[in-house]
């Protein structure tokens, strides 16, 4: 079972919000129900389940929603419709009482802004979540100082928050969440206050804490790089609606309209898409069946200089080029073994596309995709630069 | 003008404070004796049996700590009280401060919770500030009328009137602070967990202290104002030396009255500012 489910969750700020939920049901847009109403719709039947260790990100740009999402999530904000089942129960309905237990116990969050209280020092600070439920000094101190070991701060717990540069502060602020040793991290934006250098460091290690933790994490951004760079997966979300959920391959390969094609735009596409996305088909001849006649009325059809050779199971065994196939044909030889080349240009299927780029560029046949001896797809220079350009890419890689 | 008669408003307050002086005759009567009693023992027993030099160092030393080990306040402090007791006005000097703490201790007591309660609700705020700025813009004097109808003549309608001129600047000021505590600070105690009273003494007091001491020094402050207005109606004190210079025409007596006053302010209110700071700033 998903450790968060959300259902149909929708919150609407301003007077009379139930009757404009009524819009909502109509599919009427935003803006409509701002002039009908006079209300601002900040999330719109929004539904997601996020599965137990995942880092499901949540992204979108400012006024999408999604600082109000998160807060529904626990309810900092009280959601007009639908439901947030956390570990099955609905947080939506529940009482004061077990929403406090569920807050104190399942549920911490990490604020952009860090939130860190200024007059508590850097230890007081990530005991607060244990203070709370009333766990004894000596204990909480304890876990306290293993959190912020853990985040690098075993040093400076008697400083106060203000001593601190941002990257610390929001290490306290990770540190404090996780002193709690809760089951799911809401992350507010986490690291969208810090300049870009310490927020590449912190998304570092956040993901190899996760490689440990295996927490479930939540994260809101507006950063696309971010997004693709942590997210196990993303929800993408416009005008409090969510338009897409899926992989970081999904969205940007097969982004599912105009908004979120828009968006993926402008991503640096080498970091993100590998050899899989951009291989085609390969034509190949059977070194067993075939000899160098077929072989070149083969290339001579597909207009090729160089053509892959393979056997029935699809091993590769090397290629040849069309000057060595038109020499053999003249002699007669029957088959290709003797004039077979095996200096191969290879790849995995997971290569990413700047290391692809190296080897190409040096390459003067296409590159092999090859796994486990067996040639998957190869990749023509121009499929490399037409990707990189944002045209079409194949989702699944297979395409044979 | 004919066609409306006179309201009769100052009838009405008047007959409303007899009622309430006669219903509550008991209380105010344990208050005018007990209070009284235990006031007069404060002032004449405990600060006037300590020696006048024992005061002044001890004073002095507290300055000294208190304004973080330096000289200045605590120079200012021992000059200052030598001067009034070589004026021969100690004992006046020890009434006042004895009103001035009475009266800021019961406004303090008073005006946090209700600073509190106003912080919490919207509709709270709505009916307390109009009453807040009737307390403080209404005449003090007149609240020297119904101090004297409940209590007498003496110190405790002193403190009385003292206390409702004064406190409306600690509820502010505790309102103000609680509120402007940061949204976001707020959230992250709200997805801890915390109940409304953990929120309130770990986040939101710790929070707002700079500012309820700010309101808290101009409670002080307004109490010792009252001082001179106080001893109209018998509390003893410089306020009295200086009403005294008034109706004899002694300026001199008056003056220096007036400047123990002031030199009883200053000290008051560098000491509360002093102990104005915060924890992380």
């Amino acid at each position: 079972m998903p450790i968060i489910q959300v259902k149909d969750l929708s919150k609407i700020f301003g007077k009379n919000a139930k009757k404009a939920t009524q819009y909502l049901d109509q599919g009427l847009s935003k803006e409509e129900i701002l002039e009908k109403t006079g209300n601002t719709v900040g999330v719109n039947r929004a539904s997601f389940d996020v599965e137990e260790g995942e880092i499901f990100v949540i992204m979108g740009l400012s006024g999408s929603g999604k600082s109000t999402l998160v807060r529904l999530i626990n309810r900092l904000i009280e959601p007009t419709e639908g439901s947030v089942y956390i570990d099955g129960k609905d947080l939506a309905t529940m009482d004061k009482k077990s929403l406090r237990d569920v807050r104190r116990e399942k549920l911490s969050m990490v604020f952009q802004r860090f939130a860190l209280f200024p007059h508590r020092t850097v230890l007081e600070n990530a005991e607060f979540g244990l203070e709370v439920q009333g766990v004894d000094k000596s204990e909480r101190s304890q876990k306290a100082k293993d959190s912020l070991e853990m985040v690098g701060l075993g040093g400076y717990i008697n400083q106060f928050p203000g001593q601190l540069s941002g990257g610390m502060q929001q290490r306290v602020g990770l540190a404090r969440a996780l002193a709690n040793d809760p089951e799911v991290l809401l992350m507010d934006e986490a690291f969208s206050a810090l300049d870009p250098l310490i927020r590449k460091e912190m998304q570092d290690e956040l993901l190899e804490l996760q490689e440990t933790m295996k927490k479930t994490i939540l994260f809101i951004t507006h950063d696309l790089d971010e997004a693709l760079r942590i997210g196990d997966r993303i929800a993408l979300m416009k005008d409090g609606r969510i338009v897409q959920i899926g992989t970081p391959e999904e969205i940007l390969v097969n982004p599912a309209n105009d908004y979120v094609e828009k968006f993926v735009e402008d991503v640096d596409r080498s970091k993100v898409l590998s050899a899989e996305h951009i291989m085609k088909r390969p034509e190949t001849v059977d070194v067993e069946k075939h000899g160098p006649r077929t072989a070149l009325e083969r290339m001579r059809k597909e207009g090729l200089s160089t053509i892959y050779v393979t056997d029935a199971k699809r091993n590769l065994h090397g290629y040849v080029t069309a000057d060595d196939v038109s020499e053999a044909a003249k002699k007669e030889v029957k088959d290709l073994k003797g004039i077979l080349r095996t200096d191969i240009p290879k790849v995995e299927k997971d290569t990413s596309m700047q290391e692809i780029f190296d080897i190409i560029h040096d390459s003067p046949v296409p590159v092999a995709v090859v796994e486990d001896g067996k040639l998957q797809g190869i990749i023509v220079r121009g499929a490399v630069i037409a990707a990189l350009a944002g045209s079409e890419v194949n989702l699944n890689g297979t395409n044979a | 003008m004919e066609l409306m008669p006179k309201i009769p408003v100052a009838e009405w307050i008047s007959s409303a404070t007899d009622w309430v002086t006669d219903t509550f005759e008991f209380l105010f009567d344990f208050i005018k004796n007990d209070f009284g009693d235990f006031i007069e023992i404060f002032a004449e027993d405990w600060l006037m049996g300590i020696p006048i030099w024992l005061f002044i160092v001890i004073v002095g030393l507290l300055a000294f700590f208190v304004s973080g080990k330096r000289f200045g306040l605590m120079a200012f402090s021992v000059i200052g009280l030598w001067f009034i007791a070589n004026q021969e006005l100690w004992e006046e000097l020890m009434n006042t401060f004895t009103l001035v703490i009475f009266a800021s201790l019961i406004s303090v007591i008073i005006g946090v919770p209700f600073g509190i309660w106003m912080a919490k609700s919207k509709v709270v705020e709505k009916v307390l500030t109009p009453i807040l700025d009737f307390m403080q813009t209404m005449p003090a004097f007149v609240y020297l009328i119904p101090a004297v109808a409940f209590f007498s003549i003496g110190m405790v309608p002193g403190v009385f009137a003292s206390v409702i001129f004064a406190t409306p600047p600690t509820v502010r000021f505790t309102n103000l602070g609680i509120r402007q505590v940061s949204h976001e600070l707020i959230e992250a105690s709200d997805s801890f967990g915390t109940t409304g009273t953990q929120k309130l003494f770990k986040v939101q007091l710790p929070m707002a202290k700079k500012t309820i001491m700010a309101g808290i020094n101009q409670t002080v402050m307004l109490a010792l104002s009252m001082v001179v207005i106080a001893s109209m109606i018998g509390a003893k004190g410089l306020g009295q030396t200086v009403i005294t210079g008034l109706q004899r025409a002694e300026v001199g007596t008056g003056f220096v009255a007036g400047l123990g006053i002031v030199i009883l302010a200053i000290i008051i209110d560098r000491f509360t500012q002093n102990l104005n700071t915060q924890r992380g700033d």
